[in-house]
């Protein structure tokens, strides 16, 4: 099933299927290693409901839910 | 001499090897970006001295925030004659990815696999010898906290350093290989150092390629369409996906052995209690507030205020009433800090006696005597004695920096941030500033959005630094011995709050007038936490310790000296008393200027004082209660025990006598202080991050929002009504603004539908 990576529930996991958007902060998005393919793992969102803390690639990596929206993933 | 650029992802550990290369004391902390400008030494242990140059940290040699515009341009246009990359092994993966792309440049390369100590005690196999076979590069493991395997790793670097290394890429093998082929050969033709990287950087639409425009043409006719099905190949993606590929497919098995028993597990319980859902806001502000009781309170746990325990403690052994008096008194048990506090201004007191009984005693002219006593003595120990107080405060944020809370903070507050205008990640600059406005206002460069390093900027001073905490503190420790009932340290957190309110209040006009714009994206890596190191800490507050001793040792000595001239000489440079003094004159003159805040025109005859004293705050906010200092005695504000160690308070409470200024004003001014311009050693780092040309509006808004301010705190307090005309005045500026916004907003998707 396809979701988006801010929908994906805490503890949930998938992988990434696509990115999409443009510019400075997709960039971003792949130098910090979220790239087609890779598991990425919902903790938990923010007190206060954004950002979103997930686990990918062995560390923990905060992006708000509007970047999030631009990542594509796979769930089981 | 050989030099060594040191490159790696932020909080890998660059700093720390720096450190230990080095032998100097740069700060380290535990959150992405300490480092932010680069930074050069010189390693002396082994036989040939080699230059050291530590960069900001990055993720990629795609810059995106300012600081990493400085790693990259070194990195490439720099003379380091080989590049050590630092990669942490706890964070292999996302290491290795700056790895790839330092692998592409043409200069020599040697990777240092640091954290192999936390490696070995999480129980994981990792050997560097593995990953040198795989990477075609040296490769050694350190642990630069406890300083193993750095003379190795130098040897090899030097080695690398003398032999010419062939770039290469691991991208071209799953992707785009012909492509990077022929971009590279025109990259070559025009000339170009790192040909590969560049022609790498140049398919994926890097700045770069605006300097080979042919390089640039040729990488467009490779990824343009090859016929009208397919679309044009997303080079960006591509390449950073390559990249990862590679990494993925060839250090799987590193990866795992890295692991071991799970580091985490530690990191993951606090994070889980410290960003709780419920918990995580609470705890926050408990923090914020613990940070401040144990380093200002007098009544550490509350025995006085709840059971009345409070003695004043009476030995007759002067030395043992002074050292016990610090710890427990009237207000009962003080907290660590203002113990230290106490201490250091008994101890200062006592210094005091003995230079002013000793200059007696050699019979020195009045004059001198009052130089020293007034002038110099009073100044410096005003400043000396707030020191290890302020010094504790440090250490407190500190421990916080290190172990990697910080870092949540941002990703705690990010929501509420964004409402006023801001990312979280403004926050760290901005906490920054309650220990001092030079390293936060050095900081704002990791934010990546310009408007927001503006207005970050320029509110960083409204969070009360060390050196504004003392204003603070006599103020309302002479409130409360004025009157009855007022608990100082509830007013000086309140004021500490007041400045918090101040900056998100102007951040939001900000936002709605001169820099409107949306806020800028939060993608942050949050690090692990860890136990503070002692040795960090300690270096950290030796490193502060050592720049307020010079700043108190010449700066504020010579601005103390100074006013004690102009407020005991007149123009024909007559010994005099201070009513025919220059600076009474300058003083009375300006004096009006202070009629709306309170302490102007209404104080009469001593009102000046104020004034002055607000004027040399510009200097150095320390010189505020150091000016009260030298002038209470000289416009005889003496009362007795003006000067009994309760510093600042003593002098602050004479002159409440003297010039009769009101609770009101008194506040008022200390508003002021808090919000006007900075310290001379502030507005310079200020005014050096800004965009050129742009400082004179800082200036500005410092001084309106400073005096207007404080005019409204003084109206406010004298008479409480005046709240309604100004929250109506508030609230008609955001209506009007909105309407505006919502005006424009409207327009431009008219326009958009048009099109």
């Amino acid at each position: 099933m396809e979701k988006r990576l801010y929908e994906l529930k805490p503890g949930e996991a998938g992988y990434v299927k696509r990115i999409e958007g443009e510019g400075q902060i997709r960039r971003r998005i792949f130098d910090m290693g979220v790239t087609p393919g890779v598991e990425i793992r919902m903790r938990k969102a923010a007190p206060l409901g954004d950002p979103l803390e997930v686990t990918l690639r062995g560390y923990e990596l905060t992006l708000r839910k509007r970047e999030a929206a631009q990542v594509t993933m796979e769930v089981e | 001499m050989l030099q060594f650029a040191l490159a790696g992802n932020p909080n890998s550990g660059k700093t720390t090897l720096f450190n230990a290369l080095t032998g100097s004391t740069a700060h380290v902390g535990n959150w992405p970006g300490v480092t932010v400008d680069k930074r050069e030494g010189v390693y002396r242990k082994g036989k040939e001295r080699a230059a050291i140059v530590d960069l900001p940290g990055i993720y990629s040699l795609t810059p995106y925030t300012p600081e990493e515009e400085v790693t990259r341009g070194y990195v490439l246009e720099g003379q380091a004659d080989c590049i050590v990359n630092i990669v942490d092994a706890t964070n292999l993966e996302r290491n290795l990815y700056l790895t790839t792309q330092l692998l592409e440049l043409d200069t020599p390369l040697v990777v240092a696999l640091n954290r192999m100590d936390v490696i070995r005690k999480g129980g994981g196999a990792l050997r560097a010898e593995e990953l040198e076979k795989k990477l075609g590069v040296p490769v050694v493991g350190i642990s630069a906290l406890k300083g193993e395997g750095l003379h190795l790793l130098m040897e090899r670097a030097i080695a690398a350093a003398r032999k010419k290394r062939e770039a290469v890429t691991k991208v071209s093998e799953f992707c785009l290989g012909q492509a990077i082929e022929r971009v590279r050969a025109c990259v070559r033709q025009e000339g170009g150092r790192h040909d590969l990287f560049l022609a790498i950087k140049i398919l994926e639409g890097d700045r770069l390629a605006e300097k080979f425009p042919q390089a640039r043409r040729a990488a467009q006719e490779c990824l343009a369409s090859g016929g009208k099905q397919e679309p044009p190949v997303d080079a960006e993606a591509s390449i950073a996906d390559a990249r990862y590929r590679y990494i993925t497919e060839t250090f799987s098995g590193e990866v795992c052995k890295a692991q071991g028993r799970g580091l985490r597990g530690k990191s993951d319980a606090a994070d889980r209690v410290l960003t709780h859902r419920i918990w995580g806001i609470p705890i926050f502000l408990l923090i914020l507030f613990s940070v401040f009781h144990l380093t200002f309170s007098e009544d550490f746990l509350y025995l006085n205020a709840l059971f009345g325990i409070g003695r004043s403690v009476e030995t007759g052994n002067g030395f043992l009433d002074g050292f016990l008096g610090a710890v427990y008194g009237e207000s009962g048990i003080a907290a660590p800090g203002a113990i230290l506090f106490n201490w250091m201004g008994a101890a200062c007191d006592g210094i005091g006696g003995r230079i002013a009984a000793g200059l007696e005693a050699a019979g020195a002219a009045p004059w001198a005597q009052g130089l020293v006593n007034e002038g110099i003595w009073t100044g410096l120990s005003g400043v000396l004695s707030f020191i290890p107080q302020i010094l504790f405060l440090f250490l407190l944020i500190s421990i916080l920096e290190d172990s990697g809370y910080m870092a949540r903070v941002a990703f705690i507050l990010d929501r509420a941030f964004r409402k006023f205008g801001l990312s979280g990640r403004a926050f760290i600059p901005m906490i920054m500033g309650f220990g001092c406005s030079v390293p936060a206002a050095v900081n704002t460069r990791t934010l990546a959005d310009e408007k927001e390093r503006i207005m970050t900027n320029r509110v960083i001073p409204f969070f009360t630094c060390g050196a504004k905490a003392p204003i603070l503190a006599a103020v309302c420790g002479a409130l409360a011995a004025q009157y009855t009932g007022v608990n100082a340290e509830i007013i000086v957190f309140a004021l500490y709050l007041f400045g918090m309110a101040m900056a998100v209040l102007t951040v939001l006009i900000m936002r709605r007038t001169g820099m409107r714009g949306e806020v800028s994206p939060f993608i942050m890596e949050l690090p692990a936490f860890h136990t503070p190191q002692a040795r960090a800490l300690f270096v950290h507050l030796w490193d502060k310790l050592k720049h307020y001793l010079k700043k108190a040792f010449t700066i504020i000595v010579a601005s103390a000296i100074v006013l004690w001239f102009l407020s005991n000489f007149d123009w024909r440079w007559q010994y005099v008393g201070i009513e025919q003094s220059i600076l009474y004159d300058v003083g009375t003159f300006i004096q009006w200027i202070c009629t709306p805040m309170g302490f102007g025109l209404q104080l009469g005859g001593f009102g000046w004082v104020f004034v002055v004293a607000a004027v040399t705050g510009l200097i150095a906010k320390e010189n505020v209660i150091a000016t009260f200092y030298v002038l209470a005695p000289a416009i005889g504000a003496l009362l007795p025990g003006w000067d009994n160690g309760e510093d600042g308070i003593g002098a602050v409470f004479a002159l409440m006598q003297a010039t009769g200024i009101g609770w009101q004003a008194l506040l008022a001014f200390t508003v002021f202080n808090m919000l006007t311009v900075p310290c001379f050693a502030a507005a310079a780092t200020v005014r050096a991050e800004l965009p050129k040309g742009t400082f004179k509006y800082t200036l500005a808004f410092w001084m309106i929002t400073s005096y207007v301010t404080a005019a409204c705190v003084y109206l406010l307090l004298s008479a409480w009504w005046t709240a309604f005309p100004i929250a109506a005045l508030l609230a008609l500026f955001f209506g009007a603004t909105s309407i505006r916004n919502r005006a424009n907003v409207a327009k431009s998707q008219r326009a958009k539908a048009l099109k």
